[in-house]
Formats: C-alpha cells, sequence, structure tokens
C-alpha cells in the first residue's frame, strides 16, 4: 500500500542575488548561462521532492550542491524564491510567522551537523529547550527531558555542559533535543559528518535502532553515499542545485540515470545493495537446494548459496519467479559486469 | 639602482624637503606671503558657525511642548538620581536637610562592606587568588588615605557603566536586526572613536554646565561606542546553525534574542563590558576637568601645584583600582556557567553569594556602630608616602640631573627639533598635494581625493601649523613606540615564557588610565614637548608589542617547519619567512599606535605642547564650544587619513600573501 505523502514540494527555487525574485518571475526556467548573465546563483533549481509518511528520505551530493539549502527551504528556515511546498497539504510557503512558530514547535524536528548545542546551558537544559520555549512548566518539560536523554544513551550527563562532551555525545544531545517535541517529521542535516569514522558508524547503528523505535519520518542529508546507501529508504541524488536522480539505492546502483550518479555507485559493494530479484536467472528446471526470499540481499545469502551445491529457487509473496546460483553471486561480489541473464 | 616603484616616494620626499627648507626664501623672493600661511580672507568661520547653533540650541530651540534645555534638563535630572544614590551609598552617607541642618539618616558602606563585597564579586568570578588580590587592592586605598577619593570616583564608574553597557547592547541589537541602521551607525562610530576626549567635553559643558553630571555624560559618550561595535560583531557570530535550532524548537523573536543569542554571545559580550569599564574609568578620571570630583581631581590639581607626592599617591590609587576592576570583568568574561542549582534547596542556599553579600553590609552596619573603625578607616592608622615620593623624586632630580637634561636636550637638538622644523615649514598647498598623491598611490584616488579635502579642510580653518605639530610630535612619538615596540612584541612571540610576562606587563600599562602617564613625566622632565613624547610613547607602546607578538606567533607553523628543512638560521627564520607573513599584523599594530598616539597627544596638552591638542584644551577653559570642535575634528581629520591608508597597505600586503 502505498504510503500517505507528508511533504510535498514542486518546482522549488533558491537563488541567491539582487531582485532574483523579479527575475525568476520574468525568466521561469533559467539556465546556466541566463543566471551568471544576470549575476545570480541558482542554489536550489526545480527541486520535486515527495516525502512519504515513515520513509527515511536521504539527499545526497557533494557540497556546494545545494544539499543544506534544499533541507532549509523545506523547513523554511530559507524563503524559497520560487515554487511549492506543502505539509500535510497544508501550503508552507503562504503560512504567517506565527503559524510556521507553531508548526515548528509541533511537527518539526531537526539535527545540525556541528550540533548547534546552546553553550550557557546544560545537556538537561538544552534537551528541554524547545519545551521551555513553548512555555510548558519546568516539571513536565524536564521529565520529558529526562526520557529522551535516556533514549540517546546519556543517562547520567544531564548536569553537563556541551563542551565537557565528545562529539558524539554533543550529537546525542542535539538529536534529543530534536525529539523532544515528538515531531512528526525529523530533518537531520548531516549529523554525523562532523564525527570520526568509527563514532560516525556507531551513530548510524544508533540512528536506525531509534527509527526502529519511533518511525519518523525522516530527511536526511549527506555527502557520503555509503551513509545514504546504509540508511536510506530512497535517495535524491543532488548536483549544481538541481535533483539528478530520486531512487531507492538499489535502482540506482542498477540504473543510474546519469554518468554523474554512475560514478558514486562505481565503488558501492553491491552485495549489501542488491537483492536476490535483481540479480536472479529465470526459473530453471532444478533441482534447488532451497529456497529465498526474492528481497533478501546478494551478500546476506551469500554464505548459503556458496556451501549448496546446487542453486536455490527465488520466491516473492509464495510464489517461485526465478532461480540464484553461486556463479552469480561472485559476479555480484567482485563487481564483474554482470551478464544480462536476468534480462 | 632605486626600484621604479620607490622613485614616486623619494620624489615625494625630495619635493617636500626642498620647499620645507625653502618656504620661508621663497616668500621673501616672491612676496607671496600666502604661501607660508593660509590667507585669512579664505578662512571659513566654522568655529563661529556651530557656536552660534549651540546658543540658539540653548536658547531659543524648542520643540513645541519643550525647550531643549528643559531636554537637557530632564536627562541630567535622569542621570543625577542614580548618582547622588550611588555617591551617597559608597562616599557621602544618605543625608537629609540642606546646608547645617543636614542629618545623616544612614552612613555609607564602610571600608569594610566594600572590601568584602568586590572580594565576594572576584571569589563569584574566578575564586579565592583572585579575591585576595582585589582585596589587598582596596585595603590598600584605605590604608593610604585615598578612600574617600575613590569612592567618588568609583561612583560615577557604578552609574556610567551599565548606562553604557545597557545603552551600547540596545544599539548594537538594533545594528544586528536592521541593516540601515548598522550602516548609518558606523560612520558615526568611527568618528567618535578619533575625535579626542577634549573635543566633546567642551559642548558637553556648554550644555549641562559644570559639574558630575557632565561628566557622567561625557563618560557614558566616550564608553559606549566600542559596547555597540562589540555587541554587533558578537551577535553576528553567533554560529547561524545555533540561531536555526532556535527557530526550528519554535522560538518567538524576542525569544530567539533573550534565549538564544545574547546568551550565546555573552562571553564576547563580556570583553565589551570590560572595555566600558575602563574606558569608564579613564574617562572619569579625565572627566574631573568639567567636576567630576575624585581621583582625578586630586591628580589634577597635585599637577597645578606641582605637589608631587600627593600626585604619586592619587595617581598609584587610579592604578590600583584599574587594576582590580580589569581584573574582575576580564574573569566574568572568561567565567563558565555554573551547574544547575538544586531545585530543593531554598532560596539562600540557591544564591549564595547574594546571601552573603547582604550580610556582609547588613554585619558591618551593625558592628560599625560599636566599632567605629570598621565604618571609616581610622585617621591614625593611615600610611602617607607622600613624603617618600617627594624625597625620591628631589633625590633623582638631583642626582641625576646632568643626565636626564642631556637626554632631554639630546631629543630635542637632534629629533624633535629637526623633525619640527620639517613638518611645519611645509607650505600648506603642498601639504595638501602630498598628502593627496601619497594616499592615492597607496590607496586609489578616492582615498587620495578624501584625504586631500580633509587636510585642506584643515587648512581653511586656519589650523594648518598646529595641525603640523599635531603631525609631527604624533610621528616622532609613534616611530619611538615601533622602534621599541616591534622587536619587544618579536622576542616575546618567539618565546612563550617571555610572551607571559611581557603580556602581562602590556596589559598592565593599556589599563592604566591616560591621565597616569603624565605624573612620573612632568616629575622628570618639567613639562614640553619632549614630556608629552615620552608620555605618548608610554601609552601607545602596547598595541605594536601586541600586534608584533600576535603576528609572529600566527604564523603557520607548516612555513616555519618548510623554511627549516630549507636550512634556515633562526635570523633567516625570522628575516624571511616570520616577519614577512607577519607584515600584515605589523601594519595593524602600527595603525592602532598612531590611534592611541593621537588620542593621547590630546592629554597632553595639560604638559604644554602647541598642537591641536592645546587648541582643543583652552576651548576647553573658555568653554568656546566652535573653537573646540573644529579643533576636536581636525584631530578626528588626521586619525582618519592615517588610519584609512594605513588599513589600505594592511589590505593589500594580506592580498599580496593571499591571507583574504
Amino acid at each position: 500500500m502505498p504510503r500517505t505523502r507528508k511533504l510535498l514540494c514542486r518546482n522549488v527555487w533558491k537563488i541567491y542575488g539582487p531582485q532574483a525574485a523579479a527575475f525568476l518571475a520574468r525568466t521561469p526556467d533559467p539556465d546556466d548561462a541566463a543566471l551568471r548573465e544576470a549575476g545570480l546563483i541558482g542554489a536550489v533549481r526545480a527541486a520535486d521532492v515527495d516525502i512519504r509518511e515513515g520513509e527515511i528520505f536521504v539527499i545526497m551530493g557533494l557540497s556546494g550542491s545545494g544539499k543544506s539549502t534544499l533541507v532549509r527551504c523545506l523547513s523554511r528556515l530559507v524563503e524559497p524564491t520560487g515554487g511549492e511546498i506543502q505539509f500535510d497539504g497544508e501550503d508552507l510557503l503562504a503560512m504567517t510567522e506565527a503559524q510556521l512558530t507553531q508548526l515548528r514547535r509541533r511537527k518539526i524536528g531537526m539535527v545540525f551537523q556541528n550540533f548547534a548545542l546552546l553553550p550557557h546551558l546544560t545537556v538537561l537544559q538544552n534537551v528541554a529547550f524547545p519545551l521551555d520555549v513553548q512555555g510548558v512548566d519546568r516539571r513536565t518539560r524536564e521529565a520529558r527531558a529526562h526520557e529522551m536523554i535516556e533514549i540517546v544513551g546519556l543517562k547520567g550527563r544531564e548536569a553537563y555542559f556541551p563542551r565537557q562532551l565528545s562529539g558524539g555525545q554533543q550529537q546525542r544531545v542535539g538529536i534529543a533535543r530534536s525529539l523532544v517535541g515528538e515531531p512528526e517529521i525529523w530533518f537531520l542535516d548531516e549529523p554525523f559528518s562532523a564525527l570520526d569514522p568509527l563514532i560516525r558508524r556507531e551513530m548510524q547503528d544508533e540512528f536506525m535502532r531509534l527509527q526502529g523505535l519511533l518511525k519518523k519520518t525522516i530527511v536526511f542529508i549527506t555527502h557520503d553515499f555509503d551513509e545514504a546507501i546504509r540508511l536510506a529508504d530512497r535517495i535524491a541524488v543532488m548536483k549544481d542545485g538541481r535533483i539528478v536522480q530520486t531512487a531507492t539505492p538499489e535502482e540506482l546502483v542498477l540504473n543510474p540515470a546519469t554518468d554523474y550518479v554512475a560514478e558514486f555507485t562505481k565503488h558501492i559493494p553491491r552485495g549489501k545493495v542488491l537483492t536476490l530479484r535483481a540479480v536472479m536467472a529465470p526459473l530453471g528446471r532444478g533441482p534447488y537446494a532451497g529456497d529465498l526470499d526474492a528481497a533478501v540481499r546478494v551478500a546476506d545469502a551469500a554464505d548459503r548459496i556458496e556451501a549448496a551445491n546446487l542453486p536455490f529457487r527465488v520466491i516473492e509473496d509464495g510464489a517461485p519467479i526465478g532461480s540464484i546460483g553461486a556463479a552469480a553471486v561472485v559476479d555480484v561480489l567482485i563487481g564483474r559486469p554482470r551478464v544480462p541473464a536476468a534480462e | 639602482m632605486i626600484a621604479p616603484g620607490a622613485l614616486f616616494w623619494w620624489a615625494l620626499l625630495a619635493v617636500t624637503w626642498a620647499l620645507s627648507t625653502w618656504s620661508f626664501q621663497l616668500y621673501k623672493a616672491l612676496d607671496a606671503r600666502w604661501i607660508i600661511r593660509f590667507p585669512k580672507g579664505w578662512q571659513i568661520d566654522f568655529e563661529g558657525w556651530i557656536s552660534a547653533a549651540m546658543k540658539w540650541l540653548l536658547e531659543d530651540a524648542t520643540f513645541g511642548l519643550f525647550t531643549f534645555q528643559d531636554l537637557t534638563r530632564f536627562v541630567s535630572s535622569l542621570i543625577e538620581l542614580p548618582y547622588d544614590l550611588a555617591r551617597a551609598a559608597l562616599a557621602d552617607g544618605f543625608i537629609t536637610g540642606l546646608g547645617s541642618n543636614a542629618v545623616q539618616i544612614a552612613p555609607p558602606l564602610g571600608w569594610v562592606a566594600v572590601t568584602a563585597l568586590m572580594m565576594l564579586l572576584a571569589l563569584y568570578a574566578r575564586g579565592w587568588g583572585l579575591a585576595v588580590l582585589v582585596g589587598a587592592c582596596f585595603v590598600y586605598l584605605a590604608v593610604f588615605g585615598q578612600w574617600d577619593s575613590a569612592m567618588v570616583t568609583l561612583a560615577s564608574v557604578v552609574i556610567a557603566v551599565p548606562i553604557g553597557v545597557l545603552g551600547g547592547l540596545a544599539l548594537g541589537i538594533a545594528c544586528y536586526r536592521l541593516a540601515w541602521v548598522e550602516r548609518s551607525l558606523r560612520p558615526v562610530l568611527d568618528l567618535m572613536q578619533t575625535v579626542p576626549i577634549f573635543a566633546y567635553l567642551v559642548p558637553i559643558l556648554f550644555l549641562f554646565g559644570f559639574g558630575p553630571v557632565s561628566a557622567l555624560v561625557a563618560t557614558v559618550i566616550y564608553a559606549m561606542p566600542p559596547m555597540v561595535r562589540v555587541a554587533t560583531v558578537a551577535l553576528q557570530s553567533v554560529p547561524p546553525e545555533v540561531v536555526e535550532a532556535g527557530h526550528m524548537a519554535g522560538c518567538t523573536r524576542r525569544q530567539m534574542m533573550w534565549k538564544v543569542l545574547v546568551p550565546s554571545a555573552a562571553p564576547t559580550l563580556m570583553v565589551g563590558v570590560n572595555q566600558v569599564i575602563m574606558l569608564s574609568l579613564n574617562m572619569v578620571i579625565i572627566a574631573s576637568m568639567i567636576g567630576a570630583g575624585g581621583l582625578g581631581f586630586d591628580v589634577l590639581s597635585a599637577l597645578r601645584r606641582l605637589d608631587i607626592g600627593g600626585g604619586i599617591e592619587a595617581g598609584l590609587a587610579i592604578v590600583v583600582i584599574a587594576i582590580a576592576l580589569d581584573r574582575v570583568s576580564q574573569a566574568f568574561a572568561r567565567r563558565l556557567p555554573d551547574a544547575a542549582p538544586d531545585r530543593g534547596a531554598g532560596p539562600l542556599q540557591r544564591h549564595p553569594y547574594i546571601t552573603a553579600a547582604l550580610a556582609v553590609v547588613v554585619a558591618t552596619y551593625l558592628l560599625g556602630l560599636a566599632l567605629p573603625a570598621l565604618q571609616d578607616f581610622p585617621d591614625r592608622l593611615t600610611l602617607t608616602t607622600s613624603a617618600f615620593w617627594e624625597e625620591a623624586m628631589r633625590w633623582i632630580n638631583v642626582t641625576f640631573f646632568d643626565t636626564l637634561d642631556a637626554i632631554k636636550s639630546a631629543f630635542l637638538t637632534y629629533l624633535l627639533l629637526p623633525v619640527k622644523r620639517f613638518f611645519t615649514g611645509i607650505p600648506w598647498a603642498w601639504g595638501i598635494l602630498a598628502t593627496g598623491l601619497a594616499a592615492a598611490r597607496i590607496g586609489g584616488w578616492r582615498l587620495g581625493l578624501m584625504a586631500a579635502v580633509m587636510a585642506g579642510l584643515i587648512a581653511c580653518v586656519g589650523l594648518w601649523d598646529k595641525a603640523m605639530t599635531t603631525v609631527y610630535l604624533c610621528g616622532v612619538s609613534v616611530l619611538i613606540a615601533y622602534a621599541i615596540g616591534v622587536p619587544l612584541g618579536i622576542w616575546a612571540g618567539q618565546r612563550a615564557g617571555a610572551h607571559a610576562w611581557v603580556g602581562a606587563f602590556i596589559d598592565t600599562l593599556q589599563t592604566l588610565p591616560s591621565f597616569v602617564y603624565l605624573i612620573p613625566v612632568v616629575m622628570l622632565f618639567r613639562v614640553g614637548d619632549f614630556s608629552a613624547m615620552i608620555a605618548v610613547v608610554l601609552y601607545a607602546l602596547a598595541p605594536a608589542v601586541r600586534y608584533a607578538a600576535h603576528g609572529v606567533r600566527s604564523v603557520d607553523p607548516q612555513m616555519i617547519e618548510a623554511g627549516l628543512v630549507a636550512g634556515c638560521t633562526p635570523r633567516q627564520l625570522l628575516w624571511r619567512i616570520k616577519l614577512p607573513l607577519a607584515a600584515p599584523s605589523l601594519l595593524l599594530g602600527l595603525n592602532q599606535t598612531i590611534m592611541l598616539a593621537i588620542s593621547m597627544l590630546v592629554i597632553t596638552a595639560l604638559v604644554g605642547t602647541r598642537d591641536l591638542g592645546q587648541e582643543v584644551y583652552i576651548a576647553l577653559t573658555k568653554a568656546n564650544v566652535g573653537q573646540g570642535i573644529v579643533a576636536g575634528l581636525a584631530v578626528a581629520f588626521i586619525a582618519i587619513v592615517a588610519d584609512r591608508v594605513i588599513s589600505a597597505m594592511a589590505a593589500k600586503s594580506r592580498e599580496r600573501l593571499g591571507l583574504t
């Protein structure tokens, strides 16, 4: 069943420079040359995004690709120059400042790359801060903050100040703060980019654990394609302000829309992305060593397939749809160009 | 051979030198007096216009419902009330009735109480070490009989600082929120920082009359601009992510300002508060000339009576107060927030320092009734060092008279007088042209035009000779301060140990109110240009040292490693790597040195210079607003031209090094 649409954005533009709005009104779809001529910079260009309830939507791009600007347009931290954004069917761009404040208090949480903790507040006060500005009384907000601190695993450090914590711990505080208001949609702007690789890995696991618990709708920004593949239900790849392709990780690897996307997917360990469905051969006559589900990733089934002498049957919804043998698995794992067996 | 780039400068110097040396002969030969004197007929009477405008403002201006004079009276009553309270609490006691009927209802805080309160403040800000230092400072004031004057000074500071800080913060917030406010305030702030202190004492004296209110108004005006700047920068440099986090938490505008921006910027804002405190103290001392009273008045009258001992004693008291205030306010700037207090505790446990402060006040009041020595430091225990200083100075002057005199005349003969002759000999017309050409060469034709116009205006109001005297005194002083300061800074920049104590020494020099520098100089060398020069050099030394040390220290360590690997000796390392890379920093130091020199130069009018400072000082004694403002602006023009030219040089050198 298709999940309901949470956040929708159509033809969103963010152009920096003098009289950008008038320019965009005159030229609805300016190209590079037109922008350059007008002395303007197109940070986000004609972005279309649909974010469905409960999914992890990753926006991936290198620095300067406009991904941070796009997420700021979605939360209206940055005023888009043109386009349409709907939150739960409501026009986000038509909201007054007061309505926006209410929306952010109740429905949106955000985590920042450099944590953005308030240096003069303790961990407890930082986490309770969004409730504090809402006017929630002290007892309630601190009880709620204690809960969140426990969930992110910082129990016992409530009275610490941000400067007394490591980077990973600070980001846990940032996560707790963003979730304390029980938001429906959760923006994470490169949350783990400022952390060491090992800590980053640990925080990604922590993030997946939390999402398993909370089932939020998530917009996650990253410049790290591995991270995107690891976490995403769907990925939007951005380049020069435009969204180049929006797809599941598997589709990206199988059918990159441009050479630019292909450049990223080339070095990805394909076994961890591709499912059996994507690499199976047509169903033969057998015999088979057993059945495997079509949604299982190749890397996860590799041991069993390798150990058996015979190929396996691939099953979807109880019906056999293809077969897979050791040779195909090896092809995928070592990245050999695939023999177009599945076509 | 001379490089083509340098040719311009050599030619400019040669022509200027020739014209300066033979201008008198030229005037005689051509019988053209205008060459050396700006023609009287061409002078523009700005002075008269300004004086007339002020007179109109004070006597006839009205806003319909109230006159301008009502407004100034309203402002003074607004300031007078808290000032009287502070002064009653610290110095005079609370009094009812007038004249001989006056009855004291309550005494002021005793010396024990004030000392203990200051120590509590230091304890709260840092710890016991600072508390002991501050305690010692205040006990010194009591023991050496400077208590009453010191408290009058402190009362002014106590009133001026909150007004300066809150006003500065409010304007800083306005600058942060509204771009047009910042745009329109910036030139005003620039001008405020370059107009000499005495210059705005004159109109204030005219508007508010002689007395503590005038002094306070002047103090606030003097101390506020840096706070505006610091507050604007502090708010602007809150990381954008933190602001966004505030938005996403759903802050309203007001919550954003007071719960996110101001607390995040607090450490930087405290640096501004420290500046306001030190500038207020400086100004309160100087404003004794228009009736602030206190320690500044003691120094001033001692200087006038040539009472050496008294002057040094009061001067030391100022030094002691300056150090105590500076260290405490700096400690606040570096103070880390406390852990959140226990919620279960009562109000007394939650606010231990306020409780202690109240306890101190009540206890000393009650004990003071029984034991008067706790209230007023007993006179018979007061020490005076006046005779000692007097004797020491006499001994120095007698023993070393020949040496001191020889130094003084050597400087005068071989440095001061030739330079003075050179500058004052330059015919005004060529001076304007040369200033413009030099500035244009460095910073483009716009800067050149601005410099020439400013020089022209100075000539137009008939202050050319005095301005050249200012330039000469300033130039010589800056040269000497720079020649001493830069090597010191480079030395300190290369050794961590030296850096610590040179830094401490320089910091202390810079916290001293400018007035203090005049005391020893006058004692040793009497009045005149030489004394002025030494005072200016001492005062302006700090930035030369600090920027040189900073420049040398902040050279990228990889550059130094690259030099070492290439086989540089330490000397080559310094000359070929560290100094070239430190050039922008050295130029900024030069800029600051000039600014401080100019501001100090005006104060040295008190020791008998004959430059623009003297002009302002004379205007002050005659309460001639026009004269004061015109001469003050002339000083500001010199400062602005110097600032722009050297900034342009620094920008160029940064660009060349690719540091932008």
